[in-house]
């Protein structure tokens, strides 16, 4: 369109627009609209009985409790391995970053019968773990293995950006100055890193929050709360298992809003 | 004080090459170049921050090659000041006192004198985005001498900095290296930084130094035409040498010390005369030729004069082309004196 016709472009111009905004609406309205219709069809009593039921309580509690768990291991696991693919090139670093992100692309039950399958009596590994008293199999321990290896990615790829955007010379100089490596870290690179460090957990914890896939091959008990609503809703329907599901919601969108809140636009690191 | 001998650096996609380079207790070096030449690799090669490939650094006799950042004593700054955002300004400064024990106690006051001096006292409670350039490269340098290093290194202290704000950090430096003395290695694209700064220089282009010696000597003596053109020498040409007289493709000139083994000449720009008309007494090296254009910078404007196919720089005064009434496409006469010609 001839950029001298000054009537042609404010059309092209708002048509252009009016493209994004239907886009947006639409996308919106695709997110939003089963959510709202699944949070409005309960009725408070529902809820009320849901929110009082122990059986409820505890697979949330244990949802939380198992994620946080899951957010914890990756801090701690994830974070050296993170700061050492920010800062450092090497031969393999791509094809490590694609076995990183493995997580995300398989399927989910792949992921809970892949861990069963070194965890069993039958391997090596699975064989020394159970004699260290160590089982995978329907415990605490196999959803919280089951549900770092879901997360921790999320935390990886998180922090791993976070470090990035700190530049070297920072680092560089702190060292030139007399820190050691570990001092320089802890001085610099952790007080201007850890927004996205947080950032990183929150989001592990939301990615094994809502893990169902994986956890229902390693442990369908103890029942965590997507794996209740899973069962409620195949046992007594639709009606049983919506006020579960919005509890978790709920629990989803405080950890959402605290993502918000902690990836804050930053001020410029100079 | 400093010594590189035989350094290889290799990184991804460069390699600094074979680099040599002594620079004396208490001398301000710098080391110029343009973009790209390895300038900052040398740098932090001396200070620890990247991996040598082979080759051997000294200070003061001892050597450094193979010791942590931490453990060499030097001091750097950044063109960017690189300050923690982090940090005050005081904490900035203070960072690295806990790791030198030596300057606790006493010296700190020298460090304070230091704050004073270079205008710091009340800024030391601020964080460090609120500060103007030269403000921050200021912390940076008292954040560097806090440290007693035994060398400060430079990397483009100026560049990053506002014309007013350069004028201060340059004269501030000046005034640093004269009242402590200390070893400085700068490194630069800026000749003329050099030229008030340092008292010698090492020009290193595409990973390899290519001429090292007073500014004097460089300036007026480069050794290849890269150097010659970084120093300003605009008419350089290749030429074959026979019988006191250097060839180029189609012109010849009367040289002094005429030398085989030399394959280019370069003259200054402001070292060729120019003629309106064809002079009265006869002048070496007089050809005629055609003004293709002229570059008006202000005071001084740059003339290209085209002598059959080739092309002279020139310099004059604004007010010299309009008293010769210089415009282009006149025929004019320019002569080359044979020593202004030099020989590479």
């Amino acid at each position: 369109m001839s950029a001298s016709n000054p009537k042609a472009v404010l059309v092209s111009n708002g048509l252009f627009l009016g493209l994004a905004v239907l886009s947006a609406t639409v996308i919106a309205a695709f997110i939003l609209f089963p959510l709202i219709e699944m949070v409005t069809q309960p009725s408070f009593k529902s809820l009320g009985e849901a929110a009082a039921d122990r059986q409820v309580v505890r697979a949330i509690g244990l949802s939380i409790y198992t994620s946080g768990m899951a957010a914890l291991i990756s801090l701690i696991i994830g974070t050296p391995f993170a700061y050492l693919l920010a800062r450092r090139n090497f031969f393999g670093k791509k094809l490590l970053e694609s076995i990183i992100d493995l997580p995300i692309m398989i399927p989910h039950p792949v992921v809970g019968i892949a861990i069963l399958g070194i965890a069993g009596r039958n391997h090596w590994l699975g064989n020394a773990m159970q004699q260290l008293g160590i089982h995978i199999m329907g415990t605490v321990t196999g959803l919280v293995t089951v549900l770092t290896f879901v997360g921790l990615p999320f935390y990886i790829n998180t922090a791993k950006a976070g470090f990035e955007a700190i530049p070297k010379r920072l680092e560089k100089v702190s060292r030139s100055l007399g820190a050691s490596a570990a001092g320089t870290f802890m001085r610099v690179t952790l007080p201007l890193g850890w927004r996205s460090m947080v950032v990183g957990m929150i989001m592990c914890t939301a990615r094994a929050v809502s893990e169902f896939g994986a956890v229902v091959i390693v442990a369908y008990h103890p029942m965590v709360a997507p794996v209740m609503i899973y069962e409620r809703f195949t046992a007594y329907g639709l009606e049983y298992s919506q006020p579960v599901a919005v509890w978790l919601i709920v629990v989803c969108l405080i950890l959402f809003l605290l993502l918000r809140f902690f990836s804050l636009p930053k001020k410029n690191i100079s | 004080m400093i010594e590189i001998e035989q350094l290889t650096v290799r990184v991804p996609g460069f390699a600094l090459t074979d680099i040599n380079l002594s620079v004396k207790e208490g001398e301000f070096f710098a080391l110029i170049g343009p973009t790209g030449a390895g300038k900052t690799l040398i740098l932090e090669s001396i200070a620890g921050l990247v991996r040598c490939t082979s080759g051997r650094i000294r200070i003061r006799g001892k050597d450094i090659t193979h010791l942590p950042p931490e453990a060499r004593g030097v001091g750097i700054v950044y063109q960017d000041h690189a300050l923690f955002p982090h940090l005050s300004v005081k904490d900035n400064i203070r960072y690295g006192l806990r790791y030198h024990p030596k300057t606790t106690g006493t010296c700190h006051s020298t460090l304070d004198r230091w704050i004073e001096h270079l205008g710091l006292s009340h800024l030391l409670d601020r964080a460090t985005e609120n500060l103007s350039g030269g403000e921050k490269q200021r912390v940076a340098l008292a954040r560097a001498l806090a440290i007693q290093p035994t060398v400060l290194l430079l990397d483009e202290p100026l560049s990053a900095l506002d014309p007013n704000f350069r004028e201060e950090i340059r004269q501030l430096l000046h005034e640093l290296h004269r009242e402590t003395k200390i070893t400085i290695l700068m490194v630069t694209h800026d000749f003329s930084e050099a030229h008030f700064l340092a008292q010698r220089i090492a020009v290193i282009h595409r990973g390899q130094i290519e001429q090292i010696g007073t500014l004097k000597a460089v300036f007026t003596a480069p050794s290849t035409p890269f150097v010659a053109q970084f120093v300003g020498m605009k008419n350089i040409f290749p030429v074959t040498l026979n019988d006191s007289r250097a060839y180029t493709s189609d012109l010849s000139f009367n040289v002094e010390k005429p030398d085989d083994n030399k394959t280019h000449m370069a003259i200054r720009p402001e070292h060729i005369l120019l003629f309106a008309a064809k002079p009265d007494n006869a002048k070496v090296n007089l050809f005629e030729g055609n003004i293709a254009k002229i570059n008006n910078q202000g005071i001084i404007s740059e003339i290209d004069i085209a002598v059959s196919t080739a092309h002279f720089q020139l310099i004059l005064t604004t007010s010299q082309i309009h008293q010769l009434e210089l415009s282009p496409g006149q025929r004019v006469y320019i002569s080359v004196p044979p020593e202004q010609i030099h020989l590479m």
